[in-house]
């Protein structure tokens, strides 16, 4: 990863201090430059978000039957065609708000969405500020979940114990699969992008196996899925019309955590040191290897985390995919947050509006689930293109920072 | 002056020696553990009364015998020879010491098949001819990685555009009637996934892994969406069906090798032709020079007048199109229909099985081979009711890539310039 380059006002305020993050831009003093700051950096993001939603909107309208046959006879009734279009636009996109935002249950099921997407999202943005491209999340988070379904699954103590110890369990579980791909760089120079894809699949095997051992089964059943988590392990929701766990206030303090380690501690600016020029940290004499390893750990851990909350909020029991696409998710708001925490948080919480959305979008209109997956990819896109962006809304270079480059090669260390 | 320039010689040879020392304990101790796993597990758990039979034929053939074997004594003489190829590997220096290690895999995994056959018969023919199957897409996967990545283009979205190719290839063949036409439209739909991966890592200087996420992500989002959208209303649109075998007359004579090698459908016989093909045009054409002196030192390319940017597009698209081609044995040449998300990873094993062979396309086949084999095993295993967990073996590709990128047997070299954006005239 390379500093962004000067004219870069993308990144959100914390980021404003990096003292890695190049030469420092022009500011203007005051609150209202800060604000214009805050302002001038979400232009980015939010066009990204713009471009995306027109394009899936457009293959929404260009898959529907009924109004392509209306684009059939576009020319005997061109009204018909736009309208129509116009009201499977409005539907979908209407009912991905109300399924999200529109209600207090809605509202609700969002934040529960986003927990581990923040969490795991954070992971990313860590590994990346570390210099490292963390795509194996997926492996982190269900190798930390494996680990915290054990603890709930065989102990039988005190919600006071038990859930702390489940959440830790599955911090750790996380942590040491993130920690491999940590080593093995540290030590060998393996890419981390290849081992932790590789690592990714491991875990999937190793979660299959783990669920046709009686270990980790429900008794009496064959099909590969665990008992449910019992009470004492569940994450509480304390507010009985607002059903959201403890989980989603827990992903906030960690990413102020995340913030705090990053910007205030040693060993947070180590990490952004040895990201920033491997070289140059170890010539000011930080060990790179031991931050190299410990990064890892740290951004495993997290993910881990993350999918200790999926299991012990929304989804408790252990199935062979409960962790739907959150590891891959992650890496798309990773980069939307342009790897800050408080943008994470953010990204988190549109992509968990999003994904809450879409099913009661789908139930509503015809629109299948599917087509949210188009749009994050399209946000990746056009937020690591800022070119394409900038094209189609013809916005001046420097109001959108370039591109972020976050990985080597193969071959570079 | 003399003792200036000669200086540094000496110890250049010893850090070589002893990297090669090292290199060369760890495969002699690897091919150890082979030899020794292979008589306790299996040598010493078999009776010396039990026997082996192997079927060696395909179904309806019966060209040559059957093998019976007795296990332990197999067993024992596969353990000792992997244990001889350590003690080998400890003898000759050599910078292919690698092989050595292969072979002793080989010969566990040979001991393995042979036990699982104890007091009963193993479909040994089976075995062989599913492993080729199983590979054919994966060392199609693996030659469209390392068309782009020989010219420094890093790509991690084989998965997507094989799963892109196989809906493309899926929906066309059933809509026009021939498998032909859908074979040409996976192909298209490669190659034009291929140029979006192309221009976002090459005009618009994307990170290249990032590049490749979208890819993954918007591939496997967009087919998953118009399968629910489209295919589930007009089933009729995904009824591509499968291209048949067919035989090459004489050759497929052969005992064991002609029924395996040269009776199989068009994506069996495209894959062996590329690998063949590339392994010659790469180190040997004018195009695979080109190609790799842009992959390994653009700026020395640029300037005795390659177009670097050029030889990027053209591999990177070409490379989509061989995707295109694998994506397409899913639904042509295996399924006969498109399922969501129907590649389900086999395009990492893919990138994995690039990585094992070392960027090469023999290397590629000979992983895909392996990764084929480690899959068709689980079927081989589950028939004889042995008690091998099966996420096990499927486990092997991973662990065996992460072995490999780790350099514990031998660090693969990886095009240099790889994943580096290049701008002519910086």
């Amino acid at each position: 990863m390379t500093a962004p380059p000067a004219e870069a006002p993308a990144a959100p305020p914390p980021d404003v201090d990096d003292p890695l993050a190049g030469a420092p831009h022009e500011r203007q003093p005051g609150v209202a430059g800060a604000l214009r700051e805050v302002a001038l950096g979400l232009i980015g993001p939010l066009l990204a978000i713009l471009t995306a939603l027109i394009v899936g909107a457009l293959i929404i309208v260009f898959t529907d039957p009924t109004t392509l046959e209306a684009w059939g006879s576009f020319f005997s009734a061109p009204g018909t065609a736009l309208a129509d279009s116009w009201d499977l636009i409005a539907t979908s996109y209407r009912a991905l708000f109300d399924s999200s935002l529109g209600s207090q249950r809605a509202l609700a099921r969002t934040l529960v969405q986003s927990t581990p997407l923040i969490l795991v999202g954070l992971s990313v943005a860590l590994a990346f500020k570390a210099g490292m491209f963390n795509i194996g999340g997926a492996g982190q988070l269900i190798v930390g979940a494996m680990a915290a379904a054990w603890i709930g699954i065989t102990f039988d103590l005190p919600q006071v114990v038990h859930l702390p110890l489940a959440l830790v369990a599955g911090v750790i579980g996380g942590a040491v699969w993130g920690g491999i791909v940590g080593f093995l760089k540290a030590r060998t120079g393996a890419h981390e992008v290849i081992t932790s894809i590789m690592l990714n699949f491991v875990a999937l095997r190793l979660l299959d196996y783990a669920l046709s051992t009686d270990t980790f089964r429900r008794p009496g059943r064959s099909d590969p899925i665990s008992p449910e988590m019992p009470a004492s392990v569940r994450l509480p929701e304390p507010i009985d019309s607002f059903r959201v766990h403890l989980g989603f206030l827990l992903a906030l303090l960690v990413a102020w955590g995340a913030w705090w380690l990053l910007q205030r501690t040693t060993i947070g600016f180590r990490m952004r040191a040895v990201g920033a020029n491997p070289h140059a940290a170890r010539y000011a004499g930080m060990g790179v290897a031991a931050t190299t390893v410990l990064s890892m750990g740290i951004a495993g851990g997290l993910a881990g985390l993350g999918g200790t909350t999926i299991l012990l909020g929304s989804t408790p029991r252990l199935t062979g995919g409960f962790f739907a696409s959150v590891g891959f998710d992650a890496i798309a708001l990773a980069l939307l947050g342009r790897a800050s925490p408080i943008g994470v948080v953010g990204a988190g919480l549109l992509f968990g509006a999003l994904q809450a959305g879409s099913t009661g979008m789908q139930a509503q209109t015809s629109t299948p689930i599917d087509i949210i997956f188009v749009i994050q990819a399209l946000i990746i896109l056009f937020v690591a293109a800022p070119a394409i962006v900038r094209t189609v809304w013809r916005v001046k270079e420097t109001r959108l920072g370039a591109g972020q480059r976050f990985s080597a090669g193969w071959g570079a260390q | 002056m003399t003792s200036v320039t000669t200086a540094p010689a000496p110890r250049d040879d010893v850090v070589e020696d002893t990297g090669a020392r090292r290199h060369a304990l760890t495969v002699a101790g690897l091919c150890f553990l082979a030899g020794v796993a292979a008589i306790l597990l299996f040598g010493l758990t078999a009776t010396s009364d039990q026997v082996s039979t192997l079927l060696m034929n395909p179904r309806g053939v019966d060209t040559i015998p059957d093998v019976e074997l007795p296990t332990q004594i197999a067993a024992f003489v596969l353990g000792f020879g992997a244990i001889a190829l350590g003690v080998r590997a400890l003898q000759v220096v050599d910078p292919k010491i690698t092989v050595f290690f292969g072979g002793a895999l080989g010969l566990f995994a040979l001991a393995l098949v042979i036990w699982a056959a104890r007091d009963g018969t193993g479909a040994f023919y089976g075995l062989i001819a599913g492993s080729v199957q199983r590979a054919t897409p994966i060392a199609l996967g693996a030659i469209a990685g390392l068309l782009c990545e020989r010219t420094g283009v890093i790509n991690i979205a084989i998965e997507g555009m094989m799963l892109a190719a196989a809906f493309g290839a899926a929906i066309t063949a059933s809509a026009t009637g021939s498998l032909w036409i859908g074979l040409l439209c996976g192909i298209l739909t490669g190659a034009l996934f291929g140029a979006i991966h192309a221009v976002i890592s090459i005009r618009y200087e994307v990170d290249q892994i990032v590049g490749g996420t979208f890819i993954n992500i918007f591939a496997l989002g967009l087919t998953s969406y118009l399968t629910v959208r489209v295919l589930v209303e007009y089933s009729h649109l995904n009824q591509p069906g499968t291209f048949r075998p067919f035989e090459i007359p004489l050759l497929v004579e052969i005992p064991f090798l002609g029924p395996l090698l040269f009776s199989q459908n068009v994506f069996g016989f495209v894959m062996f032709g590329l690998v063949a093909f590339l392994a010659w045009a790469l180190f040997n054409t004018r195009w695979g020079l080109r190609v790799r002196s842009v992959g390994e030192h653009p700026r020395a390319a640029d300037t005795v007048g390659i177009s670097v940017h050029f030889i990027r597009y053209r591999n990177v698209i070409l490379g989509g199109m061989v995707a295109g081609i694998g994506g397409a044995w899913f639904t042509l040449g295996s399924a006969g229909r498109f399922d969501q998300n129907m590649t389900n990873g086999k395009g990492f094993i893919a990138l994995a099985a690039m990585i094992f062979g070392r960027w090469h396309p023999v290397g590629a086949l000979i992983a895909a081979l392996i990764f084929g084999f480690s899959e068709q095993l689980n079927d081989y295993l589950a028939l004889l009711d042995t008690p091998i967990p099966s996420e096990f073996l499927l486990m092997a590709p991973y662990v065996v890539t992460i072995v490999v990128v780790a350099g514990l047997v031998g660090r693969p070299r990886v095009p240099a310039a790889n994943g580096q954006v290049y701008r002519s005239g910086g």
